[in-house]
């Protein structure tokens, strides 16, 4: 209708998404959609489909159906639209004989930052690992690679961010960096999208939270509705029982 | 999000190729393996052969594009191998630039890397077999190398991408991508023989147009058939 208030469209939008491998559906009709400043912590055994789910919210795997959207754009061959993602997965996506400024400053490169440098500076101080800054990757200690591939993922800072499991190794500080970075996307509107299985992690980050058990989403509400106390027990009946 | 530019395909193309170069001087690892390839197969070839049964003229081309071909598929077999590891792959397919351009930086960084065996083979086989290369040859072996190598680079990237994944990648890649290196390897040594027997220059000129149409012909096919090779 003219004239009628237009409604923002989600952050982040996944509708109806499954990815088939063989005669295996990774994910089976995924549905979500994130405000900006949301963050969605999704719980999930092994084998859920999360990774797979994540992969094709970063355009890494087209679906078999469905579409992730970013803003209300599809994600996939637009670079435009790449370009407002971040992807920081369990394996550190750096290169090892590079230095740790250089793996960021590279990315910052291919996302076409103005000032390379000095965004790839400012992420590594963000991470607090900007002491290491020329020491290779392969001679960090896996925390230190972990910050580093964070720093990467962030250089840009992207308005939705994808985090596979990232406080694996990371230490005391690590984790507390890795916090404040995400609680400052989320203050200037960035979506998160957290999958861990450490469900403390995920209820202090997350917004709303979501189980999903053989590729489908089998609960989904909001944070509030969550309670702390019983929450862990609630979990292993869904991923155990099948309710 | 800051005011950020996607770069354009040759930029993103010279980031990539930039890239794995810096790499590969820093761990030195693809080239002096297919370096010493090169060597041992010069040496290895000039201890087994017999020449009185046949002249050097005759057996250098073969000699000298069999090692191009074998230590450039050892290079290139690490190209996708190194995106591999961490999974760095990830990082550069989530970035926002073209696929096509990727592509091109990465046989850009193999070009530079066949080329560098290349400067070291054929004065390696021109001393071995005493070839007569003091003249206009040797620009003109190069030329013939040089253009050679674009075609091989460009569909042994792909294949490299096509079977990085694949458990048995060290033997996919050359059973997959010699069959395509006959259409560029054929011309090359045919034009490297008649230079080397001291025929005029014009004589090649008919190869090197093929070894030219080849070029474009797998450069822009492997460019598009590229993207594919990365879907899971």
């Amino acid at each position: 209708m003219a004239g009628a208030p237009s409604t923002p469209p989600p952050a982040l939008e996944a509708v109806g998404l499954r990815r088939v491998f063989g005669p295996r559906r990774a994910v089976d009709g995924v549905a979500f959609a994130l405000a900006p400043g949301e963050c969605l912590a999704l719980f999930g055994p092994n084998g859920a489909g999360k990774t797979t789910l994540l992969r094709m919210l970063a355009g890494l795997l087209s679906p078999t159906a469905g579409e992730a959207r970013v803003a209300g754009r599809p994600i996939g061959e637009d670079p435009a639209v790449r370009a407002r993602v971040g992807l920081i997965s369990h394996h550190s996506l750096l290169y090892a004989a590079l230095t740790a400024r250089e793996n960021v400053e590279f990315a910052a490169r291919l996302y076409g930052l103005p000032n390379p440098a000095a965004a790839a500076r400012q992420a590594l101080e963000r991470m607090r690992v900007a002491d290491r800054a020329e020491t290779p990757a392969r001679r960090l200690s896996r925390g230190l690679q972990q910050r580093v591939s964070i720093a990467r993922a962030m250089v840009h800072e992207p308005d939705v961010v994808l985090l596979d499991e990232p406080f694996t190794g990371l230490d005391e500080l690590g984790a507390r960096a890795l916090t404040e970075a995400l609680t400052a996307l989320r203050a200037h509107g960035a979506a998160l999208v957290l999958v861990t299985h450490n469900l403390g992690e995920g209820l202090a980050l997350g917004t709303r939270v979501a189980v999903m058990r053989q590729g489908r989403l089998v609960d989904e509400r909001s944070r509030a509705a969550v309670d702390d106390r019983t929450f862990a027990a609630e979990y292993r009946a869904l991923v155990e029982g099948g309710s | 999000m800051s005011a950020a530019v996607a770069p354009s395909v040759l930029a993103t193309a010279l980031l990539v190729a930039r890239k794995d170069l810096l790499i590969e001087y820093r761990t030195r690892s693809a080239f002096l393996a297919a370096l010493t390839f090169a060597l041992l197969a010069v040496v290895i070839f000039r201890f087994s052969w017999d020449p009185t049964a046949v002249a050097a003229i005759d057996l250098a081309p073969g000699v000298l594009w069999v090692i191009f071909v074998f230590s450039g598929l050892l290079g290139l077999h690490r190209s996708f191998g190194g995106e591999q590891a961490d999974r760095a792959i990830d990082g550069l397919l989530a970035a926002p630039v073209s696929r096509e351009a990727i592509f091109l930086g990465k046989s850009a960084a193999n070009l530079v890397f066949v080329a560098a065996v290349q400067l070291v083979a054929i004065p390696a086989v021109a001393l071995f077999y005493d070839l007569p290369v003091a003249g206009g040859e040797l620009p003109a072996i190069l030329l013939v190398a040089l253009l050679a190598a674009v075609g091989l680079v460009a569909v042994g990237t792909l294949f490299s991408a096509m079977t990085v994944n694949t458990r048995l990648a060290e033997l996919l890649l050359p059973m997959l991508a010699l069959p395509f290196f006959v259409p560029v390897v054929t011309p090359a040594a045919l034009a490297t023989a008649r230079i080397l027997a001291g025929r005029p220059l014009a004589e090649i000129g008919g190869m090197l147009k093929l070894l030219g149409g080849f070029d474009l012909i797998f450069v822009v096919a492997c460019t598009l058939a590229f993207p594919f090779t990365l879907e899971e």
